[in-house]
This record gives structure tokens, C-alpha cells and sequence, in this order.
């Protein structure tokens, strides 16, 4: 393929490929899963299977596709098969001898009897912007992207749209950030867009920090191109004509995607001087994190960027007004950025009519824990909780009730089965306690003990703050220890209040995103599930019992109006007793007790 | 910094200098400042397999920073470590999705196997224990991952057989 240098040159590229592809309208398609997870899962010497058979049966009119992962975890390695006018079926769990058999069968007589074959119901609720190409292109090939009608929408923008007019699109079509703040993506850009100092930076959020969700990982991996397309319109809009994509070292499958992505579209003519004679040029490169769960956050991202530590700093002023070295910066998630394309294609009415009123679009989620169907799915905002894990996740995996889930990671909160009839949207999960976060969604099965999931993500928020403010170093610490002491058996019935007090200051007070939320796992289960702590907290109370004695006790009463529970029965001026079935052992009445009539064994 | 300086392993450290210099001056001249310095330092890693002060001090001097600079970077990320690693590093991960679902007792086998606290190395240089949290490999859960090998569901008895490709 030649460099495009003509905006006509691209139409004729795609209108070639597809011809390519429908000339064999006999060609049938084979896509093997292979992104991170299903290379883990064995999805290499599959696809060798598949390609030696295929070789050895001389079979023309097959397309054999390294693709990306189409989202079922649970039953990876995963082969798609596409025969000529059929619809995809899905295949999972396949094995080499499977694979070579699939060949078989294929050249014979077209029938997919697996042991698995998984059917419509993990898609039909299901709807697929951004992952609209995950699974069914080849990643590291940009025809591929072409011929899907890949940097169409780019072209359009730069030969009929004012950067205005995209603003005005992406504003109308509602996008808000699916990097868990939820901010309006066109009005950001309108602000950078409306921003003195030049030059104007665009930096594609790919940290993904959350443990526990692999969303981001999946469309860098699995469609790459329409990341870079949607930066370079984002530079179109805003007026920038350089971009870095942040990406997580953890990632390096992504990282080896990405660059093979970019380096395409620069010897293509769709990353850098004059794109298609447009007179607009945009280039870009990839920053590699180095491991710190705050980089997420768009100002210490920055920092880090530059070669700083990466540490947070006050908002405002706002990256879009000063950013990366003090110059305008738009800072979009992956996601966010793979929404673009779509809406740019079809239109803000189109993206409108998808989700609900406040949250259009869809969500989409990392379905992890106790649950039977593991993995990535896309759904409309304003599906209930219920909907996603029961229909499409299709239940816990022991097929007991799940007990929560949590959204939003360790800036989250969890969820109780109770509430499952919530629609997912921005509002109704903050409602909740928790947020929309970044989209993962991890299951809590009948026996997670919800004091432990909020140690847990204490304990991480505690390693991962960064230390520059007070409320966030040192309260989270003292909540970790207060919280450590519950679970090792040594808390106190006042504990709680203290989470609860203390959880509130650092919300108040903390200085970046990380603190103000870093309370939301222990707040939220304090709140759904209480009996919890409080079960841990006298489980852990050796027996000490406190009982009366009737000879010393003078009857004044200032131990039943101290009782919380209360448990202690007797009138005025006659000895008391303690009903000890009922005791919560909270020494509350001994404290009280002027005259030594209460003892402690 | 309280960590011991440790001289780097006997390999050759000047080729490894060399190619640092050689990294360093990929970059044009106007960039060879602190806005490299991330990058610098992941090649630096990766050369000499940790961060010894002698190292930190040359980047510093590359760059135009101070060592002090250098450091406040070096110690901020996880990533970097300026301890001496083993050849094999034994990542668990210890991410939700892997913790739900046993992260825990798999970590407490490892360190049992191993004979080390997490961030340690054994005698032998042969294993470093260390965590990361998720490796977007949540649907393989728990997950561990051996120098660039995934490992999924692991467990505690699969362990030993696990470790043993590793020598
Ligand atoms: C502690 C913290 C961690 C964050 N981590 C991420 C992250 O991993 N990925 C991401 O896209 N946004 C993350 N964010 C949100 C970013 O600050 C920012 O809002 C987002 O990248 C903006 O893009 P959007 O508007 O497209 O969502 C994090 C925020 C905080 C406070
Ligand atoms: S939580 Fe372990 S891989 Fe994501």
C-alpha cells in the first residue's frame, strides 16, 4: 500500500479492499482470539493447528485472522467462524485437535457440533460500540481498519466539518467520560478548544488502573486504529497537533499493538504532515507507565508524562487549560476515545437513542469474581445490575445468590443484592455509594466476607497514595489500622463510628480524586453491611462477659441508660441484672458503674 | 535512601553503559532532560536488571539532574527497584478479581515455596517474589505471571510444578 496522500485515495483504498473481500463472497473467515488473555489461555497453538490444516487440506477461500478477544474469558481459546452469508458462530474452549477437526468439518460439511458452541445469549443484550471490531479484524493490520470504513470519519472531519462541528457532534451526542469522572467529552474539548497557549497537547488515558478491569486493555489490543483515529480528530477539534497514548507496562501486548498501529497509519499517510493534503498534521507516541495506580489521575498522569513523580496537583485550572508543560492538554480514556468514531459515523441522534437520557451510549463492563461467565461486555446504560449479571453473566458460579458487587474499583463502593434493580447510569450508582468507575464490575459470591474486600482495597489505596497531601497519607493509614483490627479480631463496637467520621474528613479534605474516594469501599459496606463488622467484631471479643453483683449493685441506674442495646433489666434502687444472651460485650454499662458492681471475666 | 548500594552483577556493566549512552543519545539533543528521564531509567532497568546508585547517578549526570532528582523518580514507581533481582521474577498478582477468587493462599504457598517475603530474592538468585495489581487477565484468575509467561488459575499445589521449568 501506497503513502495516501489525497483524501480520494483513501475512498478508492477502501472500496478496493472490499471488493477483495466480497470477491470471494465464498470466503469464509476463521478469527482465533488472541489478546492477552487468550494467548494465555493456549490460543497460539491453536491457531498453529488451524493453519497447518488448512495448509495441508489445500483449502482455498479461508481467511485465517489473528484477532482480538471478543469478551468471553470463561471459555477462551475462542474461534469464531464466519462461513459466506451465515452469521458468526462462536466456538470456545477449543484445543488444537479441535481446531484441526474444525478445518475438517469445514470443508465438509459446514456443521459446528462443539462440546461448546456458545450461542446468541451472552450477545443479544449486547451492544457493541466500542467494542464494535474487537474479534473481528486483525489488530495489527490497518487494511483491515480500512476496509471497515477505518479513517473515514477522520477524512470527513477534514475535508467538510469544522473542528466546531465536531465539537458541536460529540456535544450533542451527550459522551461523558468513561474514565469514571463522567464529564462531559465534548465540553471538554470545547474548553480546550477555546484555550490561549499553543501548542495544544491530546494524551489518551490508558493506565487503566483499576485492579480488576481489562476493558482499555481489550480495544487497545483488539482495534488500536480506532484510538488513534479518534486522537487525531480530537487534535482537529481542539487544535493540537500532538498526542501521547499513556499506557500501563503491564500491558505489553497492548504497547507492541500500539506501536505497530501507529507506525501503519504514519507509512499510510494517516498520522503525520499534511494528512491526506488536508493541511492538518497530527503525530503521536506512547509514554509507558512505570507502575503507580495514581498516574490515572490527570494531573499526576501529566506529571508523570513530563518525568516527574507522579503526583497530583489542585484542580482548577484544568488540564484543558494547563496541562503538559503548562499548555492546553485534553486528557480521554480509551474508552471514551473508541466511542468517538461511531458517533462522528452515525451521528448524535444515533448515539442518543442508545442508553438513557443522562448517560447515553453504552458501558462497558469487566465481569470478574464470582461470577459463571467471566469476562468484557457492552451494554446500553440504563440496563439494571440484575440484567447484566444474571442474563448475561449468567450467575454466580456456585449458583447461589450473589451477595454484591462492586463498581468502580478501589475509588467504589459495593453494591447489595437488594439494590441489583438500579439501571446502570452515572447518577444512580453515586445514589448508591459507589460510582460508575471505569467499568469494572467484580462479583462478591454468597461467602466474601465484605469486611475483608473493604481491607483489601484499603490496603491497596494505603500503598498506592502518593503521599503529598495529609488526609489521604495519614487517614487512610489510621482507617486501614482500625479497619486491620476489626479483622484480626480486635475492634470495638465504637470502631465504626470511627470509620465512618474518619471516612468522611479524608472525603472532604484529600486533595486529588485517589483520597476523595479511597473511603468508598469501607463507607459503602458499612452502610449495605453492617451486621458484618459488627459479626467480626464480637466473633473476635474473647468471651469477656460482665455480669452484676447484687450485693454492690445500689440500683442508680446509669448503667441501663449507658446500654446501647439495651440489655439490662431491673427496676430503681433494686440490684440489675444483664440479659447475657442479648450482651454485645461493649463494656459500655462497667465503664458507667460508680460503685465497682460490675465485673469484667 | 536507606537501601544498601549495591555494585551491579558481574556481567559486563560497561556494555551495559555503553548501550545506555547509546539509548540516551537516540533522543534529540533538546529532549536529553527530565522529560526522558522515565524512559531512561525502563531501559537502564532493563539492561542492568535493577537501580543501583551508581547507575542513578550516571542517568543523572546524562540529564542534566540531580542524583536527588533521580531518585525522588526512582523510588516513586513500583516499577523500578534498586535491589538486584533474581533471573526469574515471580509476578502474583494481587489484583480484586484474583484476590476473590484466592490470590491470597496462592501468595502465602509461594512465599512457603520460596522461603521469601514478597519484594525478596532468594539465596540462589534464582526467584524474586513480587506483586502487581492486575494484569487484565481477571477472566484467568488468580493469575501469576513468571518472567513474560502467564500463568492462569493457579493454585496452590500446581505451584511446585510450575516453578520447577524455572531453574
Ligand atoms: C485515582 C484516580 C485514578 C484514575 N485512573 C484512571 C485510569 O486508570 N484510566 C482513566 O481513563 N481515567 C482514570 N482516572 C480519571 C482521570 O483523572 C480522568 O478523569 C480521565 O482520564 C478523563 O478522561 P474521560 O473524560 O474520557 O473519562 C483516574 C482518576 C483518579 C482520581
Ligand atoms: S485482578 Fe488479577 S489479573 Fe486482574
Amino acid at each position: 500500500m501506497n503513502k495516501l496522500v489525497k483524501r480520494e485515495e483513501l475512498g478508492a483504498l477502501a472500496v478496493t479492499l472490499q471488493a477483495e473481500a466480497a470477491k470471494g463472497a465464498g470466503v469464509a473467515r476463521i478469527f482465533v482470539g488472541m489478546s492477552t488473555c487468550g494467548i494465555a489461555s493456549g490460543a497460539e497453538p491453536v491457531y498453529a493447528a488451524i493453519a497447518a490444516a488448512l495448509a495441508e487440506h489445500k483449502v482455498q477461500n479461508v481467511e485465517l485472522v489473528k484477532a482480538g478477544c471478543v469478551g468471553l474469558c470463561y471459555v477462551e481459546p475462542t474461534v469464531d467462524i464466519q462461513l459466506p452469508g451465515k452469521p458468526v458462530v462462536t466456538l470456545g474452549n477449543v484445543t488444537p485437535e479441535r481446531g484441526r477437526q474444525l478445518v475438517t468439518e469445514m470443508i465438509g460439511n459446514g456443521q459446528f457440533e462443539s462440546p461448546f458452541s456458545v450461542n446468541d445469549a451472552a450477545f443479544k443484550k449486547q451492544v457493541r460500540i466500542a467494542l464494535r471490531h474487537c474479534g473481528r479484524l486483525d489488530p495489527e493490520r490497518i487494511a483491515d481498519y480500512v476496509r471497515e470504513g477505518g479513517y473515514q470519519s477522520l477524512a470527513k472531519a477534514l475535508f467538510e466539518l469544522k473542528p466546531e462541528d465536531v465539537i458541536k457532534t460529540i456535544k450533542d451526542a451527550g459522551l461523558r467520560g468513561r474514565g469514571g469522572g463522567g464529564f462531559l467529552t465534548g465540553l471538554k474539548w470545547e474548553l480546550a478548544r477555546n484555550a490561549k497557549a499553543a501548542p495544544k497537547y491530546i494524551v489518551c488515558n490508558a493506565d487503566e488502573g483499576d485492579p480488576g478491569a481489562f476493558m482499555d486493555r481489550s480495544v487497545l489490543e483488539g482495534d488500536p486504529h480506532c484510538v488513534l483515529e479518534a486522537m487525531a480528530l480530537a487534535g482537529y477539534a481542539v487544535g493540537a497537533r500532538y498526542g501521547f497514548i499513556y499506557c500501563r507496562a503491564e500491558y505489553p501486548l497492548a504497547v507492541k499493538r500500539l506501536e505497530i498501529a501507529i507506525g501503519q497509519a504514519r507509512e499510510l499517510g494517516l498520522l503525520g504532515e499534511n494528512i491526506l493534503g488536508s493541511g492538518f498534521s497530527f503525530d503521536m507516541q506512547i509514554k509507558l507507565g512505570a507502575g503507580a495506580f495514581v498516574c490515572g489521575e490527570e494531573t499526576a498522569l501529566i506529571h508523570s508524562i513530563e518525568g516527574k513523580r507522579g503526583e497530583p496537583t489542585v484542580k482548577p485550572p484544568f488540564p484543558a487549560e494547563s496541562g503538559l508543560w503548562g499548555k492546553s492538554t485534553t486528557v480521554n480514556n480509551v474508552e471514551t476515545l473508541a466511542c468517538v468514531v461511531p458517533i462522528l459515523e452515525k451521528g448524535s441522534a444515533w448515539f442518543r437513542s442508545i442508553g438513557t437520557e443522562k448517560s447515553p451510549g453504552t458501558k462497558v463492563f469487566a465481569l470478574a469474581g464470582d461470577i459463571k461467565n467471566v469476562g468484557l461486555v457492552e451494554v446500553p446504560m440504563g440496563m439494571t445490575i440484575h440484567e447484566v449479571l444474571e442474563e448475561i453473566g449468567g450467575g454466580s458460579r456456585d449458583g447461589k445468590p450473589i451477595k454484591a458487587v462492586q463498581t468502580g474499583g478501589p475509588s467504589g463502593g459495593c453494591i447489595p443484592q437488594s439494590k441489583f434493580d438500579t439501571p446502570i447510569e452515572y447518577e444512580s450508582l453515586t445514589a448508591l455509594g459507589s460510582i460508575m468507575g471505569s467499568g469494572g464490575l467484580i462479583v462478591m459470591g454468597s461467602n466474601t466476607s465484605m469486611v475483608n474486600i473493604a481491607h483489601f482495597y484499603l490496603e491497596f489505596t494505603c500503598d498506592e497514595s502518593c503521599g503529598k497531601c495529609t488526609p489521604c497519607r495519614i487517614g487512610n493509614r489510621r482507617l486501614f489500622e482500625i479497619l486491620d483490627r476489626i479483622v484480626k479480631g480486635q475492634g470495638k463496637m465504637e470502631d465504626l463510628l470511627k470509620l465512618e467520621e474518619l471516612g468522611a474528613v479524608i472525603k472532604d479534605t484529600a486533595l486529588c480524586g485517589l483520597g476523595q474516594t479511597s473511603p468508598n469501599p469501607v463507607l459503602s459496606t458499612l452502610r449495605w453491611f453492617r451486621s458484618e463488622y459488627e459479626d467480626a467484631i464480637k466473633r473476635g471479643q474473647k468471651p469477656v462477659t460482665y455480669s452484676i453483683l447484687a450485693e454492690k449493685c445500689v440500683g442508680c441506674r446509669a448503667c441501663v441508660k449507658a446500654c446501647p442495646v439495651p440489655c439490662i433489666d431491673g427496676t430503681a434502687k433494686k440490684p440489675h441484672v444483664i440479659r447475657q444472651e442479648e450482651c454485645i460485650h461493649c463494656g459500655a454499662c462497667f465503664a458507667k458503674c460508680k460503685f465497682a458492681a460490675i465485673v469484667k471475666e | 535512601m536507606a537501601e544498601a548500594c549495591l555494585p551491579p552483577p558481574a556481567a559486563d556493566t560497561a556494555a551495559f553503559y555503553r548501550e545506555l549512552d547509546a539509548y540516551i543519545a537516540h533522543f534529540a539533543a533538546e529532549l536529553r532532560t527530565r522529560t526522558v528521564l522515565i524512559p531512561v531509567l525502563q531501559k537502564a532497568q532493563e539492561l542492568f536488571g535493577y537501580l543501583p546508585q551508581e547507575v542513578q547517578r550516571h542517568v543523572a549526570g546524562a540529564l542534566g539532574l540531580t542524583p536527588g532528582e533521580v531518585g525522588g523518580v526512582v523510588t516513586f514507581y513500583h516499577y523500578f527497584s534498586t535491589q538486584p533481582r533474581g533471573r526469574h521474577t515471580v509476578n502474583i498478582c494481587l489484583g480484586t478479581a484474583c484476590y476473590v477468587r484466592g490470590a491470597k493462599k496462592v501468595l502465602e504457598a509461594l512465599r512457603q515455596e520460596l522461603n521469601i517475603e514478597l519484594g525478596g530474592t532468594t539465596a540462589d538468585l534464582r526467584f524474586s517474589l513480587c506483586s502487581q495489581r492486575c494484569f487484565g487477565a481477571c477472566g484467568l484468575a488468580p493469575v501469576v505471571m513468571i518472567d513474560k509467561d502467564v500463568h492462569s488459575r493457579v493454585s496452590p499445589k500446581k505451584l511446585a510444578g510450575i516453578l520447577e521449568k524455572y531453574t
